[in-house]
């Protein structure tokens, strides 16, 4: 091409990356388990947006999803049950170059992390937050989740879960300052990998529930969702998650939503005789926290150390 | 009783200094008054003013039990305490000898406190004595009798009458009506005065500053014709030619803070931390800083460790209920070898304690409040002038050896103000740029050297650096580590740290002897204090040396030989300890003070304690005498 210097092209040459590039340590997981869908549409999305994988950091909290992080090749902090969250929102406080993307469950967010939860949707800070959701704790084997339905035997409730499930959707949405809700199952590559693009192209804390499965702990929860595709809501909208016509002829129940209808996203949320799966809202206009707390980075030293002396000043003799 | 004498240099003039005034060596001087009447803005205002002159000065608030104290009760005392003298002060000093009162009704918790003896003179506004109310009336007056009685000499004055005169609203600038009495009682420069009232009110115009100044004027007139105590005490504190600075310890550690080249303070509401926040979030936009308040205490470490993880530097500012809450994240900075600084301010615990008064209670939970074993460096400013230079110490270490470094302050540093030198900036204080070069991807991100322990790690944004930090037992490469031998290495390399920390310090000196009957420790904020009452002691002949821990993880070498040079060795601190004569109480359960505990276990020296919480700064004066009855039981 003319006026293409060498050595640029070169460097755009040295600089692709592969979907290896975003892999680390082998999964390990449960066979069966919707984990391996999540984390290779997420190497999939970072290849299709070249991410340089030193730019990007996992962050997790504690659970089989925040294992997460262990299989990318790029940073990664797996932190403390719960604490994801605020471990991330740190991480971009001062770093707004970096990407940031989050791997929790529902028992880390939706149970011990929900303060940090309805705070860092709050913050909206730019990252993308993953909520592996099989309403189950399985790396402890089997207990009730905040997300488990009424009904469901587990270990500490083998007589069956005796409250109402918590409803992740309805909660986010109902948080001041959210910017992007989206519900999508495991077992769609497909839109899982339209919505996971979508929210990383969102600025601003893109949550998204995963609907995931896991066959040896809570096999009950997505078995009927998988077998009976008319009790899953299709959204779709010119400015929601696109959805071409391979998924469009898989689900019956569909419906044109517009994702900046907050009234509406909270209406498909709280029915409860249908799945929804799509973009529920979004709203690129909320602020976002490291506006403010990334101001000042580009003070030097000389403008600091005179504003330390100014404040000496103040309180000497 | 003042130690640490400087000579005098540069003795600031003053304009007003009568014929007549006595020259004393030292006072303490207590404004009372109800919550909301500005008693502490007067007493600050007041310590400032003698700071600037350059009197020693150690100021402590005084401050209600309660949010909305009922109107004249004992519970809603607020106030301050001046401690000032002709050369160095370190501490709150024993009993007043000058109270300014607005009502009858705040002192009796005074009394209660033990802060006043025979003779203390009392200047109390007399507005009670007419009050419409008859009940009040016979309060102040049975009030008045039972003063007298407990040897106060009470001087009754038209205050509110006189404040009248100036303003329809006495509550609102009495206080500094006050402030022209005491500036006139004690010689003070009422130019110097009326500069920091001018600075006090900037920000309401001009007009409310006159109305201050004249309030000034007419409470320092007041006090000329009406109060017959003139006294001048002559300024002797000169910091051997530097530059001098007052504040208090909070903002002393905000200045650090800031001189640290810290960027982040991720903090969560809690007394008496906070107000190190509050004076950052006000300075920070200057150095390019960010506050960031948490949902909680949790998320607010958790956000300080992210950015420190992300290459940034970060610290956390609490007190003791939110360092219990914080101790998981501490556990995962210990494992994940994150650089964090944990300011601790301590207060009275457990639980929530007395939240505005001072202990020295969370030395044990800081070094062993992790569940599994967590090594890290605790280190404990003295002065308000340490609680500045801490901060950078605690930066440097806990970059140096990827370590979080726990600061313990406490109320009485918060809250205390001293003039000390002002320090010298230094550009290296503030860090290198965050390393965004690439990392060598042979150097696993855990590089731990085999005998220090010590190791660099990659920050995000380095090519070829990339790791996944982990709160799992892990391998040098932060792999999970399945196997027994990682977990053991592991632990070792970062118990190794603080051995090669260790081997860095210095020997602490001994203060007064080097060998004796009695060698005294302590540890924080005490030292003024228990300096003061061992200088006393020696005086008088006694045996008594003082040793003050600045390290207490790890400890500062020399101890066990430093302690064999005496007869007995006794802790002072403000936590718990059962006293070795209590009901019950032998030998083989006493339960020592914390320091004493640790001193014990690490020296097998058998280390003594005595120690009190009562919430409030130790006394010179009780503590002469509990090292006079403890150098007693020694010689007999």
């Amino acid at each position: 091409m003319f006026g293409l210097k060498a050595d640029w092209s070169l460097d755009v040459f040295e600089r692709y990356f592969t979907l290896g590039d975003y892999a680390g340590g082998e999964a390990r997981w449960c066979p069966g388990c919707g984990d391996f869908a999540v984390l290779n549409t997420v190497h999939r999305v970072l290849r299709d947006a070249q991410l340089p994988p030193e730019k990007t950091v996992a962050v997790s909290g504690i659970g089989c999803s925040s294992r997460l992080p262990h299989y990318m090749g790029t940073y990664g902090f797996h932190g403390l049950h719960g604490r994801a969250l605020p471990l991330a929102n740190g991480v971009k406080a001062r770093r707004p170059d970096l990407d940031v993307w989050v791997a929790t469950g529902d028992g880390d967010c939706f149970s011990i992390g929900a303060g940090p939860w309805i705070h860092s949707i709050r913050y909206n800070m730019d990252m993308v937050v993953l909520v592996f959701d099989n309403a189950i704790y399985g790396l402890t084997k089997k207990q009730t989740s905040p997300t488990s339905p009424t009904g469901m035997t587990t270990n500490t409730h083998p007589h069956g879960a005796p409250l109402p499930a918590l409803n992740p959707l309805t909660v986010t949405l109902g948080i001041s300052n959210v910017s992007f809700v989206a519900q999508v199952v495991d077992w769609n590559p497909p839109m899982l990998y339209e919505t996971i693009r979508a929210a990383h192209r969102h600025r601003g804390t893109s949550f998204v529930r995963i609907i995931q499965r896991c066959p040896v702990f809570s096999d009950s929860f997505c078995k009927p969702l998988q077998e009976d595709a008319s009790r899953i809501l299709l959204l779709h909208h010119e400015d929601g998650i696109p959805v071409d016509d391979s998924v469009r002829r898989l689900f019956e129940n569909q419906r044109e939503h517009d994702p900046a209808d907050w009234l509406g996203a909270m209406e498909i949320a709280r029915d409860s005789s249908r799945v929804p799966m799509g973009l529920l809202y979004r709203n690129p206009d909320a602020v976002v926290y490291e506006d403010a707390s990334a101001r000042g980075l580009d003070k030097t030293n000389a403008e600091k150390l005179a504003a330390i002396e100014s404040a000496l000043d103040r309180f000497s003799i | 009783m003042t130690t640490h004498s400087e000579q005098s240099g540069n003795v600031v003039p003053m304009q007003d200094r009568g014929g007549d005034a006595l020259r004393i060596p030292e006072h303490i001087v207590e404004i009372v008054s109800d919550s909301g009447e500005g008693a502490q803005k007067c007493g600050q205002t007041f310590g400032t003013i003698s700071g600037k002159m350059g009197n020693g000065v150690w100021t402590v608030e005084i401050i209600p039990a309660e949010i909305q104290p009922p109107a004249r009760s004992p519970a809603g005392a607020s106030g301050i305490r001046i401690r000032l003298g002709s050369s160095r002060v370190t501490n709150m000093g024993d009993e007043a000898d000058l109270v300014v009162a607005f009502n009858e009704q705040v002192l009796f918790s005074r009394i209660a406190n033990g802060a006043y003896k025979e003779g203390t003179i009392v200047l109390l506004d007399n507005k009670w004595a007419s009050d419409p109310q008859e009940k009040i009336r016979q309060q102040y007056a049975a009030a008045v009798a039972e003063f007298q009685e407990h040897g106060l000499v009470v001087h009754e004055l038209p205050l509110e009458e006189e404040c009248l005169k100036l303003v329809a609203n006495p509550r609102r600038g009495k206080n500094m009506f006050v402030l022209g009495m005491i500036c006139q009682i004690y010689s003070r420069d009422t130019d110097l005065a009326k500069q920091e009232i001018a600075h006090t009110f900037a920000a309401k115009g001009d007009k409310v500053i006159q109305a201050n100044h004249d309030l000034f004027d007419a409470g320092y007139r007041f006090a000329a014709e009406q109060v017959p105590y003139h006294w001048e005490i002559p300024p002797q504190e000169t910091g051997h030619g530097r530059r001098m600075m007052i504040s208090n310890g909070n903002q002393a550690v905000g200045l650090g803070v800031m001189a640290a080249g810290m960027e982040l303070v991720s903090m969560y509401p809690i007394t008496p931390a906070t107000s190190a926040s509050h004076y950052i979030a006000e300075v920070f936009d200057g150095v390019g800083g960010f506050v960031h308040q948490a949902e909680d205490e949790i998320a607010a470490i958790g956000f300080a460790l992210g950015a420190s993880f992300a290459g940034k530097t970060a610290c956390t500012i609490t007190s003791g209920p939110g360092m219990a809450l914080k101790t998981e994240m501490i556990g995962l900075a210990v494992m994940a070898e994150i650089p964090i600084v944990i300011i601790d301010v301590q207060r009275g615990g457990p639980s929530t304690g007395l939240p505005t008064k001072v202990e020295q209670a969370d030395l044990l939970s800081s070094l062993y409040g992790e569940p599994g074993d967590a090594p890290k460096v605790v280190i404990a400013p003295a002065t308000i002038e340490e609680c500045f230079h801490y901060v950078i110490l605690a930066r440097r270490l806990a970059e140096t050896f990827r370590i979080p470094v726990i600061m313990l302050t406490d109320a009485n540093l918060a809250t205390g103000v001293q003039p000390y030198p002002r320090p010298e900036l230094n550009e290296e204080w503030l860090g290198a740029p965050v390393d965004q070069s690439p990392w060598d991807p042979s150097v696993p991100p855990y590089d731990w050297n085999e005998e220090t322990g010590l190791s660099q790690r990659p920050i995000p944004g380095q090519r070829r650096g990339e790791y996944v930090l982990t709160g799992l037992a892990h391998t040098n490469r932060s792999k999970v580590a399945y196997d027994s031998d990682s977990n053991q290495r592991s632990m070792e390399y970062r118990s190794r740290k603080l051995a090669a920390l260790h081997r860095t310090l210095k020997r602490p000196q001994v203060h007064g002897d080097d060998e004796g009957d009695l060698l005294v420790v302590g540890w924080g904020s005490t030292r003024g204090a228990i300096e003061e009452a061992v200088d006393l002691l020696r005086s008088e002949g006694r045996r008594v040396s003082s040793l003050h821990l600045h390290f207490l993880s790890p400890l500062e070498p020399g101890l066990p030989e430093i302690f064999g040079r005496f007869k007995q060795v006794m802790t002072v601190e403000i936590n718990y300890s059962d006293r070795a004569d209590a009901p019950l109480i032998t030998p083989e359960n006493r339960r020592y003070a914390q320091l004493a505990m640790v001193l014990r276990a690490q020296t097998l020296v058998d280390v003594d304690c005595w120690s009190v919480v009562y919430g409030h700064p130790l006394q010179p004066g009780m503590l002469y005498q509990a090292i006079e009855a403890k150098l007693n039981t020694l010689n007999n």
